[in-house]
C-alpha cells in the first residue's frame, strides 16, 4: 500500500480529521519526502515530550488519526495533539472518575455497571475506612462514585472508591436522593473544563450538588424536585443550545 | 448487551417526582410528547417520531392466491421488529415477550377493527388477491411504543396505493405506475392506541409514559380508539387493579387525544399530497432537520459593529500622519537585524486583558457602555496614556476595530496577535497625542 503523503499537523489544527489521515509533526516534514521513517524521540521536541491524546495513534512517520473529529493543539509542555470527537459510549480507561450502579453482591466484590462492555468489579475493601469487620452498607441498585485502577481491552475493569494515599477525596457511595441521567462525553469534557461557564451560571440560580462521571452519567440533587428537574434539563440542553440561547433560558428562570 | 440498570435513587426521583405532579420533561399528567409524521419518496413509507421514540413503517403489496377459508378477502400481514438499534437492551431471543405482546395488541388494532376493507382487495375470487403487508421497525426506545407504532401503521397505510387492476373475463391486467395512476386502500376509519401508565398503586396516572416512567409503573391500559369514539381494542397490563370509573375516564381522555392526533394525521397527509402534487421535493431528506452539536463550539465574542465606519473615519481624521523617518537597522550578525526596539513585554499584562474579556462576554449591553467610554477616552486621552503596556495591535481582520501606530515615536515593532475567536473586540482605538 502506497503511503499517504500526510498533511502537517499544525496546518489541521481546529479543523475536522478523519481516520486513516496522517498528520506530520514539524521535524519530520523534509524526512518525509525521501521515505525514511523516522520514530518520534525526545530530541527532536523543543522541549519534554510531545503527548499524543485520544483518537491519535503513533505510526512511523507521524500521527495516525483514529477517530472523526476536530483536531485540538496545546503548545504548554512539549505539546498536545489529541481529536475531540462525539461520543456517547464509553469505554473505561485507567484513571478515569466515573459513575457505576451497582448490579450485584458477589461475595467480596460488587459489581457495577459503568456503561461499558463489561460490568466493573469493585472490592468492600476499597472504601476508605473499610476492614473487614467494618464493611461499607452499599446496596443493589446504589450510585457509587470511583476509578478505575485496571481497564484495558483484556481485562475486565476494576474500580476502587480510594486514592494512592488510602483518601476517599469525594468518591465513596453516593448519596439517597438526587438523580441520575445520562449526556455525551463531550459535554462532560467541557463542564469538567476549568472554570466551566455552564456550571458557574446554574450555580447563580439556587445551589446543588453534582457529580459528573466521564462516562456520561451525571448526578444532580438540589433542594426541590423542581430545582433539580430544571438543572436536568438545562445540562441535557446544553448538548445543542448556544451559549446566548442558554442565556436567554437562564435569564427567563432566574426571572421566575 | 444489557439494559443499563434502574438505580434506587432514579426510582426513588421519579416516584417522588409524579406524586408532586411532575414529569421529567415538564409535561403535564395528560399532555402527549410532540408527534412528527415524516414520509419517505416511496408510497407507503413513514416514519413517527413522538419526542424521542422513533419509528419507520413501510408498506408493500403482492398478488397472492387468498386463505381457503375466505376466498373473496384480501390477506393482511402486520410485523413489528425490535433491535438493538432501538435500545441495547432488545436482542434477538432476549425480547420475545414484550416483542410478542406488541405484535399482538398492534394486530388486534389494525385487523380486527376492520379498518381496511379487505374485500376490496379481492382480484379474481378464489385465485388472485393482494396481500398487504405491513412492516415496523423501532429505531428508537424512549418509551410508548405502541403508540408511536400505531400511528405509523395506519399513516403508512393511509399513504399507500397499490397498483390498478382491471378483469375483463379471464383476463387480468395489472398496470404499472406509469400506465395507470396506483389507488389508495379503501379504509373505513384510522384506529389510534394511547396508552396510560399507573403508579402507586392506581393512584396517579400518566398519559404517554417515556421509557423511564414505564420502568418504574405499575400497571399499563392501553385503549385503541377512532375518532368516532369507537374503542377498537383495550387492553391491561401489570400489576394494578382498575375501577370502573377509572377506566371510564381513561376513555374519555383518549377521545380527545385521538381527535388531536388523527387532525394531525390529516394536515401531514395532505402537505404531502400537496408536495407530490406541485412537484415539490418530498422525501426524508427534506423534513428531517439538522441537529447541530454545540459541545465542541468555541464561543466567539459579539462584536459590536453599529458604527465601525464613523469611528474609524474620526479616528482617521484626528491622528496625525506617520513620520518619514525611520531608524536605520543595527546589524548584529550576518543575517540578522534589527529595526527599532521592541515594545515593552507586556505578559504580565494577560490577567488585565483577561478581566477585560470576562466582562466582554454580555456583548450588547456592554457595547452600549463602550460607546459612552470611548467619547469619554477622547476627551481624558491623557489617562490612557498611563496604560501604555496595552499591547498596540495591527490586525488584519476586518471584525477589529483599526488602531493606529503611534506617530511621533519610532515605529515599533508590533505584535500582530493572532486572530483567534477569543479575541477580545474591547480592544479599543485611542489616540495618544
Amino acid at each position: 500500500m502506497a503511503a499517504e503523503r500526510g498533511a502537517a499537523a499544525e496546518a489541521l489544527v481546529g479543523q475536522v480529521v478523519l481516520p486513516g489521515d496522517l498528520l506530520l509533526l514539524p521535524a519530520h516534514y523534509d524526512e518525509d519526502a525521501e521515505g525514511e521513517r523516522l520514530r518520534l524521540s525526545a530530541g527532536t521536541a523543543p522541549q519534554g515530550q510531545l503527548l499524543c491524546g485520544p483518537g491519535l495513534r503513533r505510526s512511523g512517520a507521524g500521527l495516525l488519526v483514529t477517530k472523526c473529529g476536530l483536531l485540538r493543539h496545546r503548545p504548554a509542555g512539549g505539546g498536545a495533539y489529541w481529536v475531540d470527537s462525539q461520543q456517547k459510549r464509553y469505554v473505561p480507561v485507567k484513571g478515569d472518575h466515573v459513575i457505576g450502579i451497582v448490579t450485584a453482591k458477589a461475595g467480596d466484590v460488587f459489581r457495577l455497571d459503568v456503561g461499558g462492555s463489561e460490568p466493573a468489579s469493585l472490592s468492600y475493601l476499597a472504601f476508605e475506612g473499610a476492614t473487614k469487620r467494618n464493611r461499607p452498607n452499599v446496596q443493589v441498585g446504589d450510585l457509587i462514585y470511583g476509578q478505575f485502577v485496571v481497564a484495558n481491552k483484556d481485562m475486565e475493569p476494576e474500580m476502587v472508591c480510594i486514592d494512592s494515599s488510602g483518601k476517599s477525596s469525594g468518591m465513596g457511595i453516593i448519596g439517597q436522593d438526587g438523580f441520575l441521567f445520562k449526556v455525551s462525553l463531550g459535554l462532560i469534557r467541557k463542564l469538567l473544563a476549568p472554570k466551566c461557564e455552564i456550571i458557574q451560571e446554574l450555580s447563580q440560580l439556587y445551589p446543588f450538588e453534582l457529580v459528573l462521571g466521564m462516562n456520561g452519567r451525571i448526578w444532580v440533587k438540589a433542594k426541590t424536585v423542581q430545582q433539580t428537574l430544571i438543572i436536568v434539563n438545562i445540562l441535557e440542553a446544553c448538548e445543542y443550545m448556544t451559549a446566548q440561547q442558554r442565556k436567554q433560558a437562564l435569564a427567563k428562570l432566574s426571572g421566575n | 448487551m444489557k439494559a443499563t440498570p434502574l438505580s434506587n435513587c432514579e426510582r426513588r426521583f421519579l416516584l417522588r417526582a409524579i406524586q408532586e405532579k411532575k414529569r421529567l420533561d415538564g409535561r403535564q399528567c395528560y399532555d402527549y410528547r410532540n408527534i412528527r409524521v415524516s414520509f419517505g419518496a416511496d408510497r407507503g413509507c413513514c416514519m413517527v417520531e413522538l419526542g424521542r421514540t422513533r419509528v419507520l413503517a413501510q408498506v408493500s403489496c403482492e398478488l397472492v392466491p387468498p386463505k381457503p377459508s375466505r376466498p373473496t378477502e384480501g390477506v393482511l400481514f402486520f410485523n413489528l421488529e425490535l433491535s438493538p438499534m432501538a435500545a441495547p437492551g432488545l436482542e434477538p431471543g432476549r425480547q420475545s415477550e414484550l416483542l410478542v405482546s406488541l405484535n399482538r395488541l398492534l394486530e388486534r388494532c389494525l385487523r380486527d377493527s376492520k379498518c381496511i376493507e379487505t374485500e376490496s382487495l379481492c382480484v379474481v375470487a378464489g385465485e388472485k388477491v393482494w396481500q398487504i403487508r405491513l412492516d415496523m421497525h423501532l429505531l428508537n426506545h424512549d418509551g410508548n411504543i405502541t403508540d408511536a407504532a400505531s400511528i405509523a401503521g395506519i399513516v403508512a397505510l393511509c399513504h399507500f396505493r397499490r397498483p390498478d387492476v382491471s378483469v375483463q373475463g379471464e383476463e387480468v391486467t395489472v398496470y404499472s405506475p406509469e400506465e395507470r395512476d396506483p389507488v389508495p386502500l379503501s379504509i373505513h376509519h384510522m384506529p389510534i392506541c394511547v396508552s396510560f401508565a399507573f403508579f402507586h398503586q392506581g393512584t396517579y396516572l400518566l398519559v404517554d409514559p417515556t421509557e423511564r416512567e414505564e420502568r418504574v409503573m405499575d400497571g399499563l391500559l392501553v385503549i385503541a380508539m377512532n375518532k368516532h369514539h369507537e374503542i377498537c381494542t383495550i387492553q391491561s397490563s401489570g400489576v394494578v387493579m382498575l375501577l370502573p370509573d377509572q377506566i371510564l375516564r381513561c376513555s374519555k381522555i383518549t377521545a380527545v387525544k385521538v381527535a388531536e392526533i388523527t387532525e394531525l394525521i390529516q394536515k401531514a397527509l395532505e402537505n404531502d399530497q400537496k408536495a407530490r402534487k406541485e412537484g415539490g421535493k418530498f422525501g426524508f431528506a427534506e423534513s428531517i432537520p439538522n441537529q447541530r452539536i454545540t459541545a465542541f463550539k468555541m464561543e466567539s465574542a459579539a462584536v459590536d459593529t453599529n458604527d465601525v465606519e464613523e469611528q474609524a473615519g474620526e479616528i482617521i481624521a484626528k491622528a496625525d500622519p506617520p513620520s518619514e523617518v525611520f531608524a536605520s537597522p543595527v546589524l548584529h550578525t550576518p543575517g540578522t537585524a534589527q529595526i527599532g526596539e521592541g515594545i515593552e513585554s507586556s505578559w504580565g499584562d494577560l490577567e488585565e486583558s483577561e478581566k477585560e474579556e470576562a466582562v466582554e462576554e454580555e456583548g450588547e449591553s456592554e457595547a452600549a457602555a463602550f460607546e459612552c467610554e470611548k467619547v469619554e477616552t477622547e476627551d481624558t486621552s491623557t489617562l490612557r496614556e498611563t496604560k501604555s503596556d496595552e499591547p498596540i495591535v495591527l490586525s488584519d481582520s476586518e471584525e477589529e476595530e483599526v488602531v493606529i501606530l503611534e506617530p511621533q515615536e519610532l515605529p515599533r515593532k508590533t505584535r500582530t496577535q493572532t486572530s483567534s475567536q477569543q479575541e477580545n473586540p474591547s480592544k479599543k482605538a485611542f489616540n495618544k497625542r
